[in-house]
């Protein structure tokens, strides 16, 4: 130990570089650009990349990769992903708090309500992923020697506008049940606050979820949704960051390949959610088997 | 009109080469599942036959029946009224045609014979130690070696239920082969499976082929003397297998739903399920019958009516 | 001597066909405001069998008001009160169900054979299935106490067109629901005895309503700013109009559209089953089914075999007449129709797939086409891709189960499927990845009440039938 101590200058810290998650991979926005993201008193706070139409396809393609492999994983491999996203989130605590507070605003003690309130949500989640099925699946007394059974299955490649407001909560609230049921998600952040956003993307890639699964996406909500609303190769939209406007717009754009609409409407963040979030983006799939006789019993003349 | 060949046919001489061969071949023939099998046989019941059609139908079904008795307590006079009634099943009406045959155990067909002497009425005798076929093979081809000489025209014969449930596909074809010898030229084999005793579809199917490879002439459900006896499901699959059998070899054989069959109604659904899967090439006494006793009288009252416009009774029909 | 049926005809007089027929609005026939009328006629004789009131926009209001007005009292009622009227609608059904089946057999053109033992036995067991519902909302897994949305704007198509109405309405009204229903222009007749039914059942004014006519009154129903709900059955590309139409607005809407199901035959299959499963999937309605296996998707080795017994059976098809009860292939449902179905054929042939029907003589007044199958199809062919919505099976192969799968999903649609095959575990495994809404193992074109039915993709979104079609009659999510 040394005696010495002397007096420096003030440690100057090292700024992040927001980056998009995309397939896995953090990538800068392919059109090179980025946008200053202020606090709510209009401090700069850092730079987000500036996401275009090429980035927004480049996500639905992660995102459609990795669909089969995540729908195919076992319901309760989901369940354990995303409750290490819960762990993860835990250990970073500190980090998001002091994002969302000053990404909203908020103080400290509020963030911190708002942050342990999104961990505490992707585990009731992860709890839902081996449920749900038994919840809005199960057998039809169909009338005849059939068996039949009707099972949901996730819709596919779901584009998430998250909520405008809600930086953390609303994002992790529109985020976990779209990947919960197998989906796999294309999500553009809070427009004015994207950095928690951009921050969980680090958070699930050190959270054993598969590339691709999640892709977020920081820019114009307008500009990066209206491709992702038109595209053919997506096939569910949640409006909750959408203006009035904008939904219809996005609505009446995304009828070409009759995606599944969830349009914008008021929600409570805080309270417990329900499963239409769950359900919104599941598709139901009945089969039906012969059962008949052990026999051969004749039919009746 | 293709005609009966010997025993394994060229085309699938090697099937039958060992009881490994057999068993292989069986267990390769396509899977019947049974909920497709008895929806398409109902569906075919519902086929509404009517006025001349109708009138075609019963005609040919008369045509068809081969009258049997197979009571303990057959008597040398019921066998000779019954022959009576095979040659002219409506003495009201000598447009009536015969029936085909008349089925009565080996000891009775000399009775039989004398009694459809001098008509185109066919004597059939239940052979192999029938209903159970549980007897020695030495006994079963004495039994069908006395009712050829008695002048049977064919032999009903039981399969080896038993044997045929154990595996022992080669066991069941080679007292089939054994039996068809001891009919000679002058009798036709009709191989009953007892499909109510198989109990599955699988094994119909399989038993099907078993007879058809062995030299059988016609391919027959039941004895009569089970639960569960011809079904509209199961004459429907073997039918399927002579059709295949032919497309396959050139050989057709007939075939007998036995058992059950009571009314004009369903006797016609049988026809239907002959005319839309096997075609016309069946629809002819050489290769369709139904063994059955108490359906003559309602074929016989349906044809009155059908002549009068009035529904008949059972007083205007013979009883015997 | 062959064994042919006599003609077998069902009685007609047993339904009587008035010379006109009105709208049904607020309880009451009523004229046209435009007093617009359309001819009805018979698709096998071309025989005008009505004439029948045409909605428009103005009589698109009114409905939507009576419906509205309705709604308060018809919502308040006790569930088991509105489960009784259900209850009624579907016993008087079922005690004229000879003669809907009669009379649907007649506007529709499809066989009697099928009205009789599918149409209106599917029919009544729909009504019966939610009307048992009604009382029973709490417990559907909605929440407690789930709402009804308002007035539901409907719109059937003409393949089954009491069946879907039965479909829309009984959900709707076990749910507190009014409705008004515009069916298919080529086959108003059913929709309009319903209506009588619905008289005959006591139900309140307005709370079924029924606008015979054209796409303009269907359009004017799904934009009128007062319908909370929308239920479409008909084509894709008015199911992405209607889509596009109610964006921006609250109204609730589930479409069900068209297809252009897989039936995947594997080597291991019971063959004959399957020949009848193949039959039943692409002939049943002449083909004019959305979840119809338009697509045989054959194991190469088993192709040849299986072809052989598919076109003998396709021989012993009996095609004419559709009042013969021994009728299994009817007429097709419009000139339109068969103008459209004839299109693709021919597109087919000039694609170069080979094309194959049996013998077959075509009645020579009405709308016919002979049961069609092409070889020699692949995936780059329009006859592949195109829904064709008539008797015509476009046959492809495969060589492994993947390629099975990745086949059958190659495309837009995302209704029906069906997989034969003995091997129960690939049964499992096809199911699971094939991206279907209804997928039948070793059968086809199975309905029934209890069994949700809807698609995925552009097959469209929401389900009919069982638990699960209640929930696009509620105000949840």
């Amino acid at each position: 130990m040394s005696d010495k101590t002397e007096k420096t200058e003030p440690r100057l810290s090292v700024f992040k570089t927001y980056k998009l998650y995309v397939g896995g991979k953090f990538p800068r926005s392919e059109s090179g650009r980025v946008y200053e993201v202020t606090d709510s008193k209009s401090n700069w706070l850092a730079n987000a990349p500036l996401s275009s139409r090429k980035d927004a396809r480049d996500a639905v393609v992660a995102a459609r990769k990795a669909f089969g492999a995540w729908s195919g994983a076992t319901a309760y491999n989901r369940g354990q992903i995303l409750y290490r996203i819960a762990e993860m989130l835990e250990g970073r605590r500190e980090q998001f708090v002091r994002e969302v507070a000053d990404a909203e605003g908020l103080s400290k003690a509020k963030a911190a309500a708002q942050v342990d309130a999104a961990i505490d949500r992707w585990v009731w989640y992860a709890g839902w992923t081996d449920k749900i099925a038994q919840v809005v699946g199960g057998g039809n007394p169909v009338a005849g020697p059939f068996f039949n059974l009707s099972m949901p299955e996730p819709t596919g490649v779901v584009a998430v506008l998250a909520p405008q407001e809600s930086s953390f909560l609303g994002l992790v609230s529109v985020v976990a049940p779209v990947i919960a049921t197998g989906n796999t998600a294309v999500v553009v952040a809070s427009e004015e606050s994207p950095l928690p956003a951009l921050s969980l993307g680090e958070v699930l890639a050190t959270s054993d979820l598969p590339g691709g699964v999640v892709n977020v996406l920081s820019g114009r909500t307008a500009e990066i949704a209206a491709p992702l609303a038109a595209h053919q190769d997506v096939n569910a939209i949640d409006l909750a960051g959408a203006d009035e406007d904008l939904a219809k717009e996005l609505e009446t754009a995304a009828a070409d390949n009759l995606k599944r609409v969830l349009r914008p409407q008021p929600v409570d963040y805080s309270a417990t959610p329900g499963i239409d979030r769950l359900t919104a983006f599941l598709e139901t799939k009945t089969v039906w088997h012969p059962t008949g006789a052990l026999g051969a019993s004749g039919s009746s003349y | 009109m293709p005609t009966t060949a010997p025993a394994a046919p060229a085309e699938l001489a090697d099937v039958t080469a060992s009881d490994s061969t057999l068993r292989r071949f069986l267990h390769g023939l396509p899977g019947v599942d049974a909920v497709g099998l008895e929806a398409r046989a109902a569906s075919l019941g519902t086929r509404s036959i009517k006025t001349t059609a109708k009138a075609y139908a019963i005609d040919l079904a008369i045509s068809m029946v081969d009258l049997t008795t197979l009571e303990g307590a057959d008597t040398p006079g019921k066998v000779r009224a019954l022959g009576a009634k095979a040659v002219h099943p409506d003495p009201t009406d000598r447009t009536t045609p015969a029936t085909a045959a008349v089925c009565v155990y080996p000891d009775m067909v000399a009775v039989a014979k004398e009694a459809v002497a001098g008509s185109d009425v066919k004597v059939a005798s239940v052979a192999t130690a029938f209903p159970a076929g549980r007897a020695p093979l030495s006994v079963k081809l004495a039994d069908v070696r006395e009712a050829v000489a008695a002048g049977a025209d064919e032999i009903d014969m039981v399969i080896d239920r038993g044997a045929f449930l154990a595996g022992h596909y080669m066991k069941v074809y080679d007292e089939i082969t054994a039996v068809k010898e001891a009919c000679g030229t002058s009798a036709r084999l009709k191989v009953i499976f007892e499909t109510g005793e198989l109990s599955t579809y699988d094994n119909i199917r399989r038993a099907s082929w078993l007879g058809m490879l062995a030299g059988a002439d016609f391919i027959k459900t039941s004895t009569g003397k089970v639960a569960v006896n011809a079904t509209p499901a199961n004459t429907l699959l073997m039918l399927e297998a002579v059709r295949d059998f032919r497309a396959q070899t050139g050989v057709q054989v007939g075939v007998k739903p036995a058992g059950g069959i009571r009314t004009s109604k369903d006797a016609i659904k049988f026809l239907v399920l002959v005319n839309e899967t096997v075609g016309e090439d069946w629809l002819d006494n050489h290769w369709f019958r139904f063994g059955a006793s108490s359906l003559l009288n309602d074929l016989l009252m349906q044809r009155q009516k059908l002549a009068t416009g009035r529904y008949s009774g059972p007083d205007y029909v013979t009883v015997d | 001597m062959a064994f042919e049926y006599a003609p077998a005809p069902e009685s007609r007089a047993i339904v009587d066909i008035a010379p006109s027929y009105g709208l049904f609005i607020d309880g009451e026939f009523t004229e046209a405001a435009d007093g617009k009328v359309f001819k009805t006629i018979s698709p096998s004789t071309e025989e005008v069998l009505s004439e029948v009131a045409q909605a428009g926009e103005a009589d698109v209001d009114r409905a939507v008001k009576a419906a509205r007005k309705a709604f308060g009292k018809w919502s308040a009622l006790p569930g088991s009160e509105r489960a009784k009227y259900l209850f009624r609608i579907a016993r008087i059904i079922q005690e004229r169900s000879r003669e809907l089946a009669v009379l649907e057999t007649l506007d529709n053109g499809k066989p009697i054979r099928e009205t009789r033992d599918a149409d209106l036995p599917l029919v009544a067991a729909h009504f019966f299935y939610y009307a048992g519902w009604a009382d029973k909302l709490d417990h559907a897994g909605f929440g407690p106490d789930p709402k009804p949305l308002g007035v539901a704007g409907q719109v059937i198509p003409w393949n089954f067109p009491l069946l879907m109405l039965a479909w829309k309405i009984a959900p709707a009204l076990a749910t507190g629901n009014t409705v008004v229903l515009k069916p298919a222009e080529t086959t108003p007749l059913s929709a309009l005895f319903f209506a009588d039914i619905c008289r005959q059942a006591g139900l309140p004014k307005g709370v079924v309503n029924i606008l015979p006519g054209y796409g303009d009154a269907g359009a004017a129903l799904v934009a009128h700013p007062d319908v909370n709900k929308v239920a479409f059955t008909g084509s894709t590309a008015v199911g992405k109009q209607i889509a596009r139409t109610v964006a921006g607005t609250h109204k609730k809407l589930t479409l069900e559209l068209g297809g252009k199901g897989a039936n995947i035959v594997f080597d291991d299959a019971p063959i004959d089953q399957a020949v009848e499963g193949i039959v039943n999937g692409i002939f049943f309605n002449q083909g004019q089914v959305c979840c119809a296996g338009s697509r045989l998707l054959v194991q190469e080795s088993v192709h040849d075999e299986l072809l052989d017994s598919l076109k003998r059976r396709l021989a012993t098809l009996r095609l004419g007449d559709p009042m013969d009860k021994n009728t299994d292939i009817g007429a097709i449902n419009s000139a339109e129709q068969l103008a459209r179905i004839t299109a693709l054929a021919e597109q087919g042939e000039a694609e170069g797939a080979e094309r194959w029907s049996p013998a077959c003589e075509l009645p020579s007044s009405g709308y016919w086409f002979a049961p069609t199958l092409f070889t020699n199809v692949t995936q780059a062919h329009t006859i592949a891709r195109d829904e064709i919505f008539g008797p015509v099976l476009s046959v492809l192969t495969f060589r492994t189960p993947d390629e099975a799968v990745a086949k059958a999903n190659n495309t837009p649609y995302g209704l029906s499927a069906g997989i034969w095959t003995e091997k129960g575990s690939r049964i499992l495994a096809v199911a699971n990845k094939l991206r279907a809404g209804v997928i039948w193992s070793n059968t086809f074109n199975k309905f029934d009440p209890t069994s949700p039915f809807g698609g995925y993709k552009e097959s469209g979104f929401g389900r009919e039938g069982g638990r699960h079609g209640l929930e696009a009659y509620l105000d949840v999510r």
